[in-house]
């Protein structure tokens, strides 16, 4: 349908340093990488429960990241792992929180679907569609509470995918985002499928760009298998909400290479929408374009996949290394104040110890 | 005297949250107030009266009719650092938001590895007898005190009014306070100066050697005044006020049970698998050995409760049922004094 599909404007090179461009590529192959081995790591049970990849959505996770300063926060979907590795964090750790170890990003608590770091103001991989919205709106609310527009001001990016504009998180918080003034760039990842359920099929508005308007809020439709231009719509819109303190809500128009999790194996999907999606592929059509434009030869591109290869490996016989969280410590982050008479009982253990 | 050598004062539990409000904002910029009505309208139940004026919008916040939006928003602003204090209007309207409540702010310091604290403060007022109907006029605590990451308390008068906000908003992690209509406008005394309570505990607020209540919230002052009458009649009953729903004291709660060896519990919430459930199973593990009778538990009727004051009053538990099942618990060991 004409309202969901991507525009088919090809990556643009022109205009950019070589450099960067070839380092947007050595990202790109690293995500790709990464969520390939990912996938294969699942299958050979390393990792368990649910796993989300952004297999096809390299574009996306390398041109957002981009955008963003080391000063801003970023809050996502359970669709985390690049953005975690594009964010700073450690491959060898992500890949390690994938396989429950004690040496992952968060020691084993969260998994795949909750990637976070402090430090590198990933706030967060949310697991509960929708989840990550209020939050991220109160994140914009600490920055406007503690200081002023700017170009030097910190901002929030809030990612969604395209199935989380229908569940009333989104609407509160785009209309408090609007009344307040918040500095909050709002992106959605339209993979144009829910789970198996296509936008048109759960949006009364499938152009969802467009229902920012409702809170005044700006929209943007952007080509996300361009990473530069979504580099350069993100970076228009956090400047937007640094310095005059409105939000905007960018729609990415993507689409994944393979099912929702690693164990969809998206049989809805048609024949010709599977033979689409590898043709726009993000990742060869970058190197593509890059070989095209003389910015990159072939054995350059070849050598950039083999070592994002070569990391991926390390990360995995890292993960694999590594020990699993102590029992021992099974109670130490239910609570950041410690309390009297919290509960430390194992399953087996008697309710009442009386002293 | 109080223990600082400031003179206490009689005042309502509204006023206690209020002063206590105040002292807050004042102490520490980091704190600000959010929800419905609270600024301009000074709040529902009055709770945040004038503090808009003298605070100013920032830190009195305002919100349009969003739940889950305001509520996850102060999640939000408490992860960069912020400490929020929200509230609620009444604990029904707490559903909208329990996404956020129990999803995220209970999980987010053990589940992303320790590293980002969630000091907030949810303030709503529970509880049913103001002939509200059945959406208006629940006591859905336990709801809250089942999940860990999450503190609940839950002050019975003025002055623990007063200690426990304190608390909860120091307290780095997200703290409910439960409130209730019926005791804002019950009068207490209450120290001056700086006042924090200790979470976890519970309080023996009256000793005895007989029969032990316990209780929570309002269900206190109804223990209290029960107990008050046996002893008249020379029944010695020991009460004990929950304070904190989660945790739970369960080794004060048991030590008082071997003491009396008879336990009855007070609660405004429905019996099934209600607050009482859990403390008759705390006594029936800490206390089995001690017990002269059944552990018994009086709690509302299991119906939506009705608007009609005689319904309303048939479902509720009262003073009279409190005093009957005692006296039911005392005969059942042939008790005599």
């Amino acid at each position: 349908m004409a309202t969901t599909s991507r525009t088919k404007k090809k990556p643009a090179s022109s205009g950019q340093s070589a450099t960067e461009l070839r380092s947007y590529y050595t990202k790109m192959s690293l995500v790709r990488a990464f969520e390939l081995r990912a996938n294969e790591m699942y299958a050979r049970a390393k990792i368990g429960g649910y796993c989300h990849l952004n297999l096809g959505e390299e574009a996306t996770v390398v041109g957002l990241t981009a955008a963003l300063e080391n000063r801003d926060y970023l809050y996502t979907s359970y669709r985390d792992h690049g953005y975690a590795i594009m964010r700073g964090m450690e491959p060898s750790a992500v890949m390690a929180e994938l396989f429950g170890k004690s040496t992952g990003v968060v020691g084993g608590w969260g998994g795949s679907m909750h990637m976070f770091d402090m430090s590198k103001r990933m706030l967060g991989g949310y697991g509960i569609v929708g989840g990550q919205i209020p939050p991220a709106t109160g994140a914009a609310l600490a920055i406007s509470y503690r200081s002023e527009a700017g170009p030097n001001s910190e901002a929030v990016m809030c990612l969604m995918g395209d199935a989380t504009t229908n569940i009333g998180a989104f609407h509160e918080s785009l209309n408090l985002a609007g009344l307040w003034n918040l500095p909050i760039v709002y992106v959605i990842v339209n993979n144009r499928l829910g789970m198996g359920t296509r936008v048109e099929d759960a949006s009364a508005e499938p152009d969802l760009y467009k229902r920012g308007s409702a809170y005044r809020i700006e929209g943007k439709r952007v080509d996300g298998d361009d990473p530069i231009a979504v580099r350069d719509a993100a970076r228009a819109a956090l400047t937007k909400a640094r310095e005059e303190r409105r939000p905007v809500l960018l729609e990415l128009m993507s689409y994944r290479l393979k099912g929702h999790s690693v164990v969809d194996p998206a049989r809805y999907r048609s024949k010709e929408d599977t033979d689409e999606a590898k043709e726009n592929d993000p990742v060869p059509a970058f190197r593509g374009k890059l070989i095209a434009d003389g910015v990159l030869t072939a054995k350059e591109a070849e050598a950039i996949d083999d070592e994002a290869d070569k990391i991926v490996t390390e990360a995995v016989q890292f993960a694999d290394d590594s020990p699993d969280p102590s029992v021992d410590k099974l109670f130490d982050k239910v609570y950041s104040t410690p309390v009297t008479n919290s509960s430390t009982r194992l399953p087996a253990e008697p309710a009442v110890v009386l002293s | 005297m109080t223990d600082n050598g400031s003179e206490p004062r009689i005042i309502t539990y509204r006023q206690a949250l209020n002063e206590t409000l105040r002292a807050e904002l004042e102490r520490d910029e980091n704190v600000f107030l959010i929800g419905e009505e609270i600024g301009v309208f000074q709040g529902s139940y009055k709770i945040t009266a004038g503090l808009l004026e003298d605070f100013g919008p920032k830190r009195v916040r305002d919100t349009p009719i969003s739940e889950e939006g305001f509520v996850g928003a102060a999640i939000g602003a408490a992860m960069l650092g912020l400490r929020p204090v929200v509230e609620i209007m009444t604990l029904n309207f707490s559903l909208i938001a329990i996404d956020q409540i129990v999803n995220h702010a209970a999980k987010m310091h053990a589940m992303f590895g320790g590293q980002v604290k969630v000091p907030l403060v949810i303030r709503f007022p529970g509880g049913g007898g103001q002939q509200l109907a059945a959406t208006h006029s629940q006591n859905l605590e336990v709801w809250y005190a089942h999940i860990p990451g999450l503190k609940v308390l839950a002050p019975s008068t003025p002055a623990e009014a007063k200690s426990m906000l304190t608390a909860a908003i120091r307290d780095d992690d997200p703290v409910i306070l439960l409130e209730n209509l019926a005791l804002y406008n019950v009068k207490g005394e209450v120290p001056d100066g700086e006042q924090v309570a200790e979470i976890g505990k519970a309080a023996v607020v009256k000793t005895g050697t007989d029969l032990t209540v316990v209780s929570y919230s309002r269900g206190m002052v109804t223990a209290l005044q029960v107990a008050k009458e046996f002893e008249q009649e020379g029944v010695s009953i020991e009460v004990v006020d929950l304070r904190s729903l989660r945790p739970l004291d369960r080794e004060t709660i048991c030590a008082s049970v071997r003491k009396t060896s008879r336990a009855v519990i007070f609660e405004d919430d429905m019996l099934s698998y209600g607050i009482g459930a859990e403390i008759s199973a705390t006594i029936g593990e800490g206390a089995f050995d001690y017990l002269d009778a059944p552990v018994r538990r009086v709690a509302a009727s299991e119906v939506p409760l009705p608007y009609s004051k005689p319904l309303e009053t048939a479902a509720m538990p009262h003073a009279e049922d409190l005093s009957r099942v005692i006296r039911e618990t005392l005969d059942a060991t042939r008790f005599k004094k």
